[in-house]
Parts: structure tokens; C-alpha cells; sequence
């Protein structure tokens, strides 16, 4: 590890930090500033100026919105997230009641979805323009044009109302024994996880076969070597880089999908506490799981200019 | 020797047919398309009557001669909801391409074509944008603001304006270096003349296909939302609010949830299999490069 690439990997941390800060200052004013008074708003149209102003007073809005949002990101540096609108509660308790579900999830889907992607992408690269390459290349870009509630509808319909495998909408995750855990967990693993295999698996079929195309693969099948080592041994130790980087990048694709899954599934996790306070417009709540979610986007996108980064030997002498 | 055999490629093109370069799944694809437009053009003209009548047979009845694709929760026709919902699905994802495009390709020829500090500003500005995923993005405005079809096409188009333009102008950037722009540079050519006339029409064909690419992006988008309950409201519906209305016929493998998800299903592949198949591209293996 030489000083250049650690500097592109500061400088790209950096750039991630201000990105992050960037977010937060549309988050506030999309939800906070341009929407109009939420004073005026909680109080109806039959309150009297005065009930109004002293309401403004004391949620602070008659200060200016920048010193609004420099409080609100005080707030949140120091994990003080606000009360939420509707119940009262913090929020801070509510995301952290939630939010290890929601990771769980995420946790075990990756798990499941990237040794079946890569294993699945490097196939097909071997076995290009194989009936198995074209069957599974078809399936993909089916899977990742069409919404991803779509899929779970018909993994239920499949799984759960034909087969009758797995219970259909499971309304409470079960976690006490294996075989529960398996069972509230089959359908919006599988939902959740065909989406990113897909993505995945087209990444790294192109990486793999990008490589393929290098001069050195040719050189190593004129010295004899078989289709399968040119691809295990001498291809894929080069394809790494943007293999990881297709990882990093598919699993951000998770924070789109989760909120579809959640919901569908009744799985009690974070974007599903978001939705339901989008609903209820419950602006606090809203603001700190937006932010929860960007910050996550922001990180694996990092990661995978990271690996990026530190796979590219062209990079590394810019 | 005359002018005809100087400039043949044009009118022989034309004489072979447009549909001549298509390959056959690019075909299909096509008809599906042709199909659903058709049939968004056709639905204004339901009347109100059909729209709303209810059934006697009940509600998530199955596939009848007397309702084709069955019944939904109140009992109203599944066909003449799915036909109804064609224009809020096609229709409001279309517009929002239109403007998503159309901004992104401007702000790209502008930034490459001016360079200098206009370029960094607008990418730095649009990569911010990016920095926020799409679904959450359009959560955040809509807690704001509140869900309203006008709101929908904004966020769809505010959501696909960043990529739209940084493919643009990753292309102009190209095409600006090339000599005959040089020379209409230096015929003191204005800045829109060298962005419409030099530029653009070299860039027209990747560019829509980018557009079908968004088009796809914006409609998952859009029918998620509805799914959420988040996007077109009722009484109107879009194909996304029909799957999330009847998701009470699951359990009985009713024919009301599987209709429009696989409505969506079709029109999102169909689009794909068009853009996958423009003709020019013959390269079997597009995605590696």
C-alpha cells in the first residue's frame, strides 16, 4: 500500500463526508423549509394568530431555517434525533428498536445472495453464449426491469399460496428456533435477494468476461490451459477489483429494495418505520431514517470506489 | 456521375423499411409497446359508467367470459382498472422521462460545450443529487409535500435529470473535441448553434436509448410508489396502486393481483428488449463493453 492510494482513499472519504453533508441540507429543506409552516399546519385554519406565533415560538420556527438546520444537525451528530410528531416518543428509541431488524435482514440476504451471484456470473462467463448463459442472462434482465414487489407477490403467490412451503405474510418474526427463523425469513430473503443477484450477476459476468478479452487469456489458452483455469486461475484474480466494486455497489441497491420488502412482508424494520411516517407525516421521524438510509447509500458507494481504487494498478500512478 | 449514387445510404435505408434492422426479439418487443400505447390512447374514451360499475358475482372473482381477467376488491372490472390505469402508468412515467431527458441533455451539452467552471459546478450539483437513492428521495419529497400527480412527474424527473446528464455529457464531451466543431468555433458560431447543430444530432442515438433506459427507471419508480400507497392516489389508479388494492386476492391465487403485476412485467421488458435491440448495435455481447 503506497502513499498515492492512500491519499486517493482519504480524498474519496472526504469527498464522501461532504457529500453526506450536502444530503442532510436537502433532507432538511425538502422536509422542514419548503414545505411552509408546520406551526400553521398543526394547528388547522381556525387558530388564532396568537396560538400560532406562540406555537412557532416554541418549536422554534421563527428562527432563521439556517440556524434551524445547524440545530437539527447538532441534534443528530449527537444522537439526539427529536420526538417523533405522532407518538410522542423519540425517535432515537424507535429507530433503535427497529434498526437491528432491518440489518438482520440485510445481513442475512447478503449472505445468501453474493456467493450465488458470483458463483452464478462467473458460470456464465465460462460457458458464454451457452443455453445456460443465455437462460440465466434473460432471467436477470427480467428480474431487475420489473419492480421489486412484483417479485415478492410472485415468490408469495409460488411459495406460499401454491406450494403452501412457507407461511404467506408473515406478521411476526419469529426468531426463537432455527426452523422459525428460516421460515419468517425464506420469502423476504428471497424477494429482497433475486433483485441484487441479478444486479450482481451481470456485473461480474461482464467483469469476468472483460478480462477474457485481455491479451495474457489468449496467451494462456495457446500454451493449452483449459477454458475453466483460464478463467479461475488467470482471469478472475484481475476481474477482483470490479468484481468487489459490483458488490458494493449491488448491495446499495438493498436500501431501495428494503423499503418494498418491509412493507409487503409486514418485517417490522426501519423502512418500514419510515414509510409509515411518511405517511403520518411525521417530519422528525422522516428526517432521521432518510438520513440513516443516505448514510448507508453514501458508505457502500464508497466502498466500492475503495476497492475500485485499490484494485486498479492504472489508478494507483495517476 | 449524378447525385443520386453520391448520396445512396439515406433513401436505400428508407426503401428497406424501418423495421428492416430489428432483430426479432427487438421486434416483439416493439408490438408489446405498440400495444400498450394503444391501449393508454384508447382509455380516455371508457366511459364513466363502465369504470365504476360493480359486479353481482362479488368481489376477486376469477377469469369469466363475462370479465375476462376477473374481478378486484369492490368487484369492478379487472380489464377496464387495468385499461383505465394504462395512462397514469405509461402516461406519467413518459412525461417524466421527457422532462428528466430533455433537462439532463441540456444542462450536458451546456456543460460540455462551455467547459471551464459551468461543467464542475453542474456536475458537482447533479452528483449531489445522486447521492440520495431514488425511492428514498421521492419518500422524502412526499412527506413534504404530499403525494399529487404533478408532485410524482417533479420527483421522477428531478430523480433522472443526474444520470441522463452525466451520460450526455460524458458523449459530448467527445464529440466537442472533434475538428468540425473546431471549425464552427471558429466561424464564430454561437454556443446553442455548436449544441444544436454540431453536437446533438451525433449524440441522438445513444441518447434515446438512454431515454428508454429511464423510462423503465421512472415506471419502477412511479409503481412502487403506488404500491406503497405513496403515489397516484384514488380514485385514480396506476398499475402499481391495482396490485397493492387487490393484494387481499394472494391467498387465493387471485387473478385481480397476478393481471397488473404482469401488465408491468410485460411493458418494463418489452422496453428493455427495444433498447437492448436498437438497430446498429449487432454485438451479441453489448454488456461487456
Amino acid at each position: 500500500m503506497n502513499f498515492t492510494i492512500v491519499k486517493l482513499i482519504a480524498g474519496r472519504i472526504l469527498a464522501g463526508l461532504v457529500s453526506l453533508l450536502a444530503v442532510s441540507a436537502v433532507v432538511f429543506a425538502i422536509t422542514a423549509v419548503l414545505p411552509g409552516d408546520a406551526a400553521e399546519e398543526r394547528l388547522g385554519q381556525d387558530a388564532t394568530p396568537d396560538a400560532v406565533k406562540a406555537l412557532r415560538h416554541e418549536m422554534g420556527l421563527d428562527r432563521s431555517p439556517v440556524l434551524r438546520y445547524f440545530d437539527w444537525l447538532r441534534g443528530i451528530a449527537g444522537g439526539n434525533l427529536g420526538k417523533s410528531v405522532v407518538t410522542g416518543m423519540p425517535v432515537g428509541e424507535a429507530i433503535a428498536s427497529r434498526l437491528p431488524n432491518s440489518l438482520l435482514l440485510a445481513a442475512v440476504t447478503t449472505a445468501f445472495a453474493v456467493p450465488l451471484a458470483l458463483g452464478l456470473g462467473i458460470l456464465c462467463a465460462l460457458w458464454r453464449g451457452s443455453a445456460f448463459d443465455r437462460f440465466t442472462s434473460m432471467t436477470a434482465v427480467a428480474v431487475v426491469s420489473v419492480p421489486e414487489f412484483l417479485v415478492a407477490t410472485l415468490a408469495v403467490l409460488v411459495f406460499a399460496v401454491q406450494l403452501k412451503w412457507l407461511p404467506a405474510l408473515s406478521y411476526e418474526v419469529e426468531l426463537s428456533s432455527p426452523g422459525a427463523m428460516l421460515r419468517s425469513f425464506a420469502l423476504p430473503v428471497l424477494s429482497l435477494g433475486s433483485v441484487i443477484i441479478a444486479q450482481m450477476m451481470r456485473m461480474t459476468r461482464a467483469a469476468v468476461i472483460d478480462q477474457l478479452a485481455a491479451a495474457y487469456i489468449e496467451m494462456v489458452r495457446l500454451k493449452g490451459a483449459s477454458a475453466a483455469r483460464a478463467v479461475l486461475f488467470h482471469a478472475l484474480p484481475n476481474a477482483i477489483g470490479p468484481i468487489a466494486n459490483a458488490v458494493a455497489l449491488s448491495l446499495s441497491y438493498l436500501l431501495g429494495g428494503v423499503i418494498i420488502i418491509e412493507v409487503i412482508f409486514n418485517y417490522p424494520g426501519i423502512a418500514k418505520l419510515m414509510v409509515d411516517g411518511v405517511v403520518q407525516r411525521d417530519m422528525p421521524l422522516v428526517q432521521a431514517c432518510a438520513m440513516i438510509f443516505c448514510a448507508g447509500y453514501l458508505i457502500l458507494v464508497m466502498l466500492a470506489d475503495v476497492c475500485g481504487i485499490v484494485a486498479n494498478p492504472r489508478l494507483r500512478h495517476q | 456521375m449524378n447525385v443520386a449514387t453520391l448520396v445512396p445510404s439515406a433513401a436505400v435505408t428508407r426503401k428497406r423499411g424501418w423495421l428492416a434492422g430489428w432483430s426479432r426479439a427487438g421486434k416483439l418487443g416493439l408490438a408489446v409497446l405498440a400495444f400498450w400505447i394503444a391501449v393508454a390512447m384508447f382509455a380516455p374514451f371508457l366511459s364513466d359508467q363502465a369504470l365504476g360499475e360493480m359486479s353481482e358475482g362479488g368481489v376477486f372473482q376469477a377469469m369469466s367470459a363475462q370479465h375476462w381477467l376477473g374481478t378486484d376488491y369492490l368487484g369492478r372490472d379487472m380489464l377496464i382498472r387495468i385499461v383505465a390505469g394504462t395512462p397514469y402508468t405509461i402516461g406519467v412515467a413518459f412525461i417524466a422521462t421527457l422532462l428528466a431527458c430533455g433537462a439532463g441533455a441540456l444542462l450536458g451539452l451546456l456543460a460540455a460545450v462551455t467547459g471551464g467552471w459551468v461543467d464542475s459546478t453542474l456536475s458537482r450539483v447533479l452528483d449531489t443529487l445522486v447521492s440520495i437513492p431514488s425511492k428514498m428521495f421521492a419518500l422524502v419529497v412526499i412527506a413534504g409535500f404530499g403525494s399529487s400527480v404533478t408532485l410524482l412527474i417533479a420527483v421522477a424527473a428531478i430523480v433522472y435529470t443526474p444520470g441522463c446528464f452525466r451520460i450526455i455529457r460524458s458523449l459530448a464531451v467527445n464529440i466537442n473535441a472533434m475538428d468540425y466543431v473546431l471549425v464552427a468555433r471558429a466561424r464564430g458560431e454561437r454556443r446553442g448553434y455548436i449544441m444544436r447543430r454540431e453536437v446533438l444530432p451525433n449524440i441522438l442515438g445513444p441518447l434515446l436509448a438512454d431515454m428508454g433506459l429511464r423510462f423503465v427507471y421512472a415506471l419502477r419508480l412511479l409503481a412502487s410508489l403506488s404500491f406503497l400507497g405513496l403515489g397516484v392516489q384514488p380514485p385514480m389508479a396506476d398499475w402499481g396502486s391495482l396490485v397493492r388494492e387487490n393484494l387481499g386476492a394472494l391467498p387465493t391465487g387471485g387473478v385481480s393481483v397476478l393481471a397488473p403485476a404482469l401488465a408491468i412485467a410485460a411493458l418494463t421488458i418489452a422496453v428493455n428488449l427495444v433498447i437492448d435491440n436498437l438497430p446498429g448495435h449487432t454485438d451479441a455481447d453489448r454488456e461487456t463493453r
